[in-house]
């Protein structure tokens, strides 16, 4: 049933039939069968169609399988192959769907993590029947939220376009862009209401931003930072992308999201920092999903544009989202913009109040859900998105080891790890305001490209120093989560905010445009993740170009080995007194 | 008659358990859930319940058998397996799982081990009342067309 259709006919004042909202498709993900079965009872009883499952993976597979064919999920905290939070980081991002979070712990700080990983709610076991009675209002509301925006705001920001079918690869989320347009076309005669029963009428879903249009935008991000010293904007992002269907609000709004998404993970980071700063070795290894193994062997992630910062981590990688604009393009079946919008890109980028962001972050370190593959949680308590909050200086390396990414503390970034989130995730929380994107790409491409850019893994130093000036605009950051390998590479935008993250579930690959950070990670086996920043990143959004340059300071370079060694050997953290450095959650990317 | 009788019984067993704590309101719950769709949904719940958790039991013995004793890990196996005993409404075991909670977030072993023995026993004394409580249902259901449980 689709939800979104009966709103949009009658302005979503009334449910479309008065059999709503009895037929609410839900999933719902516990490891424990005893639970699994009475659950199911219970919503059945509500009428409702349920869905069990008992693995958070599978409940992923199913989601990105059906991708139309689920209203709200319910799912526990605790399960073995997953953390709850990260399914929720991901179901946000890449479905857009409401997500109740279940547990018998009932620990404040618990249900706080639950919201700001953008739960809709959060229940206590034993579950009465009522409150599940109730669950269908978060669809409701949801809907309502999004029809809102989009009649509030001229562009786009808040319109959701569902394509029907996916021009991109399977795996994608990418909607054609036949719903985009007709919904352009809606918009230009601001008429709201599509034609909902047509499937390919845009039914205000949010673009996704699959893996594949990510990666063009990084690609054009990369392409403006690279020829030009000038801004990026939206409209030029778009024209070099030359996807049709696409407009400059779907990337303006991308960025918004990825911005706010980075200043959450900042915000993280920051709590994070504050238990201990970053240690590579804090990485849960437990975790399994998010423990980057160190084995994993590092293919070489890096963003198109080394501008960012690049951290190789055998499996973790951060992702780091910098994203003022859009940046998700290359998720592959992993972002969905539209979780992304709302949670992380905001204006207020330093802020991580959106519990999107959050969401956001941890989608991404769900790159590799299949894998072993962790994200170092980084909470990037990067300012990116923000000027004010911006924390200028990159510190030059981040190590992550076992999800830790350490950043070398020489710029005013904070980037921590968040030994939490690091099993699985790697948040990216750096936006970046005001620079170019480096087109992410896929693990392999990527790879390739960035060692062509910029950054090589053995000799990251020249690379990176070449890439930062001409990134100076955009930076990206790309996390890649390999299932087996990882690493994230993170440009830096001085200005707009990209973020592009990839993933490539096969690969485990995430890119994510980090636009303030220059850390370059070199690829290394061995090694986790590497960040490796610039002097001076202004990780602001408002922060000219300029401050790239710094990224080529040859100190900043120079320690790049030295940092390197380390974190191949030791879990230490990283020779940088990096606490400031947020560690961003690549979170975003789903391989 | 013999049939009202066991009636009565089965129904003061059935009190029995909320009376003297080992039930909670959870149990009710399933109870409603029961319905011509699903005439043996309690009975099934709780056979689940006891098939699952018996692995917990095995995991949480194992580990506290481990030196030294790794309490998060400890911490974690009975948060399952309390959410597991949330689930029937097993009230007695719950609060011997909070207290073995407690004596991990303590780091304090000795009090992990003797709890655990305690929850061990209730969770073996609960699965016995609920055995001869549903055999009795079964009786009772038996020779009706529709399951026969009791109602308070």
């Amino acid at each position: 049933m689709s939800f979104s259709a009966p709103l949009m006919e009658n302005g979503f004042s009334s449910p479309r039939n008065e059999s709503f909202p009895a037929g609410l498709r839900v999933l719902v993900v516990d490891d424990d069968p005893t639970w699994l079965k009475i659950l199911e009872k219970m919503l059945k009883k509500c009428s409702y169609e349920v869905t069990t499952c008992g693995l958070a993976r599978e409940a992923l597979k199913l989601l990105r399988e059906r991708k139309d064919g689920y209203d709200i999920v319910i799912s526990d905290v605790n399960m073995p192959d997953m953390d709850g939070f990260k399914l929720l980081e991901h179901v946000g991002l890449e479905m857009d769907l409401p997500v109740l979070m279940m547990s018998v712990d009932g620990e404040t700080s618990r249900v706080m993590k639950g919201v700001q990983h953008g739960a809709c709610d959060y229940l206590l076991k034993p579950i009465r029947m009522k409150e599940l009675r109730n669950i269908w209002q978060h669809v409701f509301r949801k809907k309502i939220h999004e029809i809102r925006d989009i009649e509030s705001h001229d562009s786009f920001d808040g319109i959701q376009i569902s394509i029907n079918g996916s021009d991109l690869s399977d795996d994608g989320h990418m909607f054609c862009g036949e719903d985009l347009t007709s919904v352009r076309k809606r918009k230009e005669f601001e008429n709201k209401h599509d034609d909902v029963g047509d499937h390919s009428s845009p039914k205000k879903h949010r673009v996704v931003w699959s893996v594949d249009l990510h990666q063009k935008f990084v690609k054009a991000v990369n392409q403006i930072g690279f020829d030009s010293k000038y801004e990026v904007g939206p409209k030029k992002i778009l024209d070099l992308m030359n996807v049709p269907w696409l407009t400059r609000e779907n990337v303006a709004s991308h960025l918004q999201k990825y911005r706010l998404y980075l200043s959450r993970l900042q915000k993280e980071n920051d709590l994070k920092a504050s238990f201990g700063g970053i240690k590579l070795s804090d990485l849960p290894s437990k975790d399994p999903a998010g423990s980057f193994g160190v084995q994993s062997s590092i293919s070489g992630n890096q963003n198109d544009v080394p501008n960012g910062r690049y951290q190789y981590s055998g499996e973790n990688f951060f992702a780091q989202d910098l994203d003022t604009k859009n940046h998700e393009g290359d998720l592959k079946r992993v972002v969905s913009e539209s979780t992304d919008t709302k949670s992380t890109l905001t204006a207020d980028l330093p802020d991580p109040q959106e519990t999107r962001s959050s969401q956001m972050s941890f989608d991404h370190s769900f790159a590799s859900l299949d894998s072993e593959v962790n994200y170092t949680a980084i909470p990037a308590q990067y300012s990116w998105s923000e000027a004010p909050q911006f924390k200028e200086e990159h510190k030059p390396l981040l190590q992550l080891e076992d999800g830790f990414s350490q950043l070398p503390p020489s710029g005013l970034h904070h980037i921590q790890i968040d030994p939490l989130q690091s099993a699985s995730s790697i948040t990216s929380g750096l936006s970046v305001t005001g620079r170019e994107i480096c087109g992410p790409e896929k693990i392999k491409p990527l790879y390739a490209q960035f060692n062509g850019n910029h950054v090589s893994l053995l000799s990251p130093k020249e690379s990176a120093i070449d890439s930062f000036p001409v990134q100076s605009k955009s930076h990206m950051v790309k996390h890649q989560s390999f299932e087996p390998i990882s690493t994230a590479i993170s440009g830096m935008k001085p200005q707009g905010f990209n973020l592009s993250c990839i993933t490539d579930f096969e690969s485990c690959q995430r890119n994510l445009i980090s636009a303030t950070d220059t850390t370059f990670a070199p690829f290394n086996e061995d090694l986790t993740v590497c960040w490796l920043q610039g002097d001076c990143h202004s990780m602001n959004f408002e922060l000219p170009n300029v401050e790239f340059t710094d990224y080529t300071d040859p100190g900043f370079i120079a320690e790049f080995p030295i940092y390197l060694c380390d974190t191949l050997t030791s879990d230490n953290e990283c020779p940088f007194d990096t606490p400031e450095y947020p560690i961003v959650d690549q979170g975003l990317f789903l391989s | 008659m013999e049939r009202n009788q066991m009636l009565r019984q089965v129904a003061v067993m059935r009190q029995s358990f909320f009376d003297q704590g080992f039930l909670d309101e959870q149990f009710v719950q399933l109870e409603e859930l029961q319905d011509d769709a699903n005439p043996n949904f309690v009975e099934e719940v709780v056979t689940l319940y006891y098939r699952d958790s018996s692995r917990q039991i095995l995991n949480i013995d194992q580990a506290l058998e481990r030196n030294p004793l790794d309490f998060n890990k400890l911490d974690t196996y009975m948060h399952q397996f309390k959410g597991s005993s949330t689930s029937i409404g097993a009230k007695k075991v719950k609060a011997e799982c909070t207290q073995f909670r407690e004596y991990c977030k303590a780091g304090n072993g000795e009090g992990c081990m003797r709890t655990f023995q305690q929850v061990k026993k209730e969770y073996a004394i609960l699965k016995r009342k609920l055995e001869a409580y549903f055999q009795q249902v079964r009786v009772q259901s038996g020779p009706s067309e529709t399951a026969c449980r009791p109602r308070n």
